[in-house]
């Protein structure tokens, strides 16, 4: 069955990069700090690094490359145009259980932040529920949101925010 | 308190200790303007206070500064006088100038090699005295001595308590991929880094103490919510849910935060105790449920929802229960913050195409929408209640503003070609 062969090494490096997101306290050491009442010290936040994926998800050729799916305005349906892109990501998992996604559900940056947020939340666990119908387990599945915060298109017309209505899935190492 | 009022006898007084050391300023100062002012300003005189004169200007311009800014008093010129706190005022000679209240004061050398400001308030009309207060203070601090006397006069003259001793939270997006959390003086001075990442940080909320700001970090590739002691820099997740953790709000006795979290499903407000345990739902339906602010009285959540088909803000007590709808005008009502006093309800609405601060008299549901600007955002209020400050934008950067509860007095906070965003005010700085 399995069409994609992972060396071992490979696989370690891609289970070690995929608990970084869980991590707890990222209680940082402060980098300065100034002795007195409200003095305020300064923190600097870590990164995440990417890791190595197998050819078959970033081959340009590769349907799996793909890892986009956009969404109509104030909707979170995932259209048709994008059901066999889903249902490639969701085989995939399916095939290579030891696998995370991370689903980061997008919106134009038009009103509240925090709504949104929520906005985003919609579209990514519309995506979710998707890939989890076509067999891809909860536990393989994380869906969150990152609202207006990271516009692939930075502009402020329909062109821009019809780019940032989208819904971005991630694997294991890439997150 | 004894010894200073043996030494300043005369002056019925109460001492604050010095409270901050001098802070290094960083980069991009936030730079205050005025666009508006309120109908009525007090005309007030602030005489250049005697002492070391350096260290005068500073205090002097401070008071001036901050009073002429709140949009409620008018500098009445003082040019030609010299007179501390000591001296008697000609009260004949400042009606003519057209001062109603008159402050007067110095610095001086207190124990230890630090100082002291002094000063007195009086009433021109009445020729009377209405308060003095004597501050120790140093050389670094002398900005936060200016503050504390602006925050009496005002007081004083408008019967409720000033607020340029407070501190305001913001974010900076300074490049592509760098976001700063920025804290400085309610003026804009003295700004502070208190995080820096490359990844975007939202809904900065100040602790009741002061003390620590939870808010939103995309540090980790999803929102994690986090609470941030400012002096020592230590940083707790408190939420970090499989799935989105976002719009931290805390209970006024500040043991508890109001959080959303995805974890099942949704966008649902939890309540967590702020160091994260506990975590206890309550609201319930399929509907997005977010942005909880709580009332003062600690009993009710506010909330945006849009279980009625829209964005639309509702009221739950704070066990979940008794849900109520808060706003019926229009298709999109968000960001509900309410006023310290529990009176008023300051939130975004959408009009006419654009996001737009409005205050709700929740008494009466009486909506004034405040601004004719296109993307208003985040609203959070003074202390005192009196003004609120907003995200907004200006030539296509985010910029803060502050608008007066009648919408009378605006200012607009910026840093140059910077863009600013996420306000949060801080509570009295006791």
């Amino acid at each position: 069955m399995k069409r994609v062969v992972i060396p071992a090494a490979l696989a370690l490096l891609v289970a070690a990069c995929s608990s970084t997101p869980e991590g707890g306290d990222q209680s940082g050491a402060p980098v300065e700090s100034r002795a007195g009442g409200p003095s305020v010290a300064t923190v600097t936040t870590g990164g995440v690094d990417g890791g190595r994926l197998p050819a078959v998800l970033t081959d340009p050729k590769s349907i799996l490359s793909k890892r986009s799916v956009y969404f109509d305005y104030d909707s979170y349906e995932v259209k048709a145009e994008y059901k066999d892109l889903v249902t490639a990501h969701a085989k995939f998992l399916t095939e290579n259980r030891q696998f995370r996604m991370l689903i980061q559900g997008n919106t134009d940056e038009r009103g509240s932040r925090e709504y949104n947020l929520a906005l985003g939340q919609k579209r990514a666990d519309a995506i979710k529920k998707m890939m989890a119908l076509l067999g891809a387990r909860e536990d393989q599945l994380e869906a969150v949101s990152l609202g207006e915060e990271k516009p692939k298109n930075e502009g402020h017309g329909e062109a821009a925010w019809a780019e940032n209505r989208r819904g971005d899935m991630l694997y294991s190492g890439e997150f | 308190m004894s010894e200073f009022s043996i030494k300043l006898g005369f002056l019925r007084l109460f001492a604050l200790a010095a409270l901050v050391l001098l802070l290094r300023p960083v980069h991009g100062q936030l730079t205050v303007e005025i666009t508006g002012a309120g109908a009525n300003r007090i005309p007030v005189a602030i005489a250049d206070f005697g002492g070391d004169p350096a260290s005068s200007r500073i205090v002097t311009s401070v008071i001036r500064a901050d009073l002429e800014r709140s949009g409620l008093f008018r500098m009445v010129d003082t040019s030609g006088v010299a007179m501390t706190e000591a001296t008697a005022p000609v009260f004949t000679d400042w009606k003519n100038r057209g001062a109603d209240a008159l402050a007067a004061g110095s610095i001086g050398a207190s124990d230890g090699g630090r100082e002291e400001a002094r000063f007195r308030l009086f009433d021109v009309t009445k020729q009377s005295v209405l308060g003095g207060s004597a501050f120790v203070t140093s050389k670094a601090m002398l900005r936060a001595a200016g503050h504390r006397i602006a925050d009496i006069i005002y007081e004083k003259l408008t019967g409720e308590p000033g607020v340029f001793s407070t501190r305001v939270a913001y974010v900076v997006r300074a490049g592509a991929a760098r976001y700063e959390l920025h804290i400085a003086d309610a003026d804009g001075q003295n700004a502070q880094v208190a995080l820096i990442s490359r990844e975007p940080i939202i809904s900065p909320s100040w602790s009741p103490d002061g003390g620590r700001l939870a808010y939103v970090s995309f540090e980790n590739k999803k929102p994690v919510v986090y609470v941030h002691s400012l002096a020592s820099g230590k940083r707790v997740v408190v939420a970090n849910f499989k799935g989105s953790n976002s719009a931290p709000a805390w209970s006024p006795d500040g043991r508890r935060l109001a959080v959303v979290l995805s974890k099942d499903g949704g966008s649902q407000i939890f309540l967590v105790n702020a160091d994260g345990s506990g975590a206890q739902r309550l609201t319930t339906d399929n509907a997005i449920n977010t942005e909880p602010n709580f009332s003062p009285d600690g009993q009710h959540v506010y909330f945006t929802s849009d279980r009625g088909g829209s964005p639309q803000i509702y009221r739950m007590s704070v066990s979940g229960g008794d849900v109520q709808r808060v706003s019926f005008e229009g298709s999109y009502n968000v960001s509900p913050r309410i006023s310290p006093d529990g009176r008023s309800m300051a939130f975004i609405s959408r009009r006419d195409g654009g996001f737009r601060l409005s205050v709700m008299d929740l008494a009466s549901r009486q909506v004034q929408v405040l601004t004719d600007s296109n993307k208003d955002e985040s609203p959070t209020f003074s202390p005192n209640g009196r003004m609120v400050l907003i995200a907004t934008e200006m030539g296509g950067r985010g910029v803060l503003s502050a608008v007066s509860l009648d919408g009378r007095i605006k200012q607009r906070l910026s840093i140059p070609a910077g863009d600013v965003r996420e306000p949060a005010w801080g509570p009295y700085n006791r």
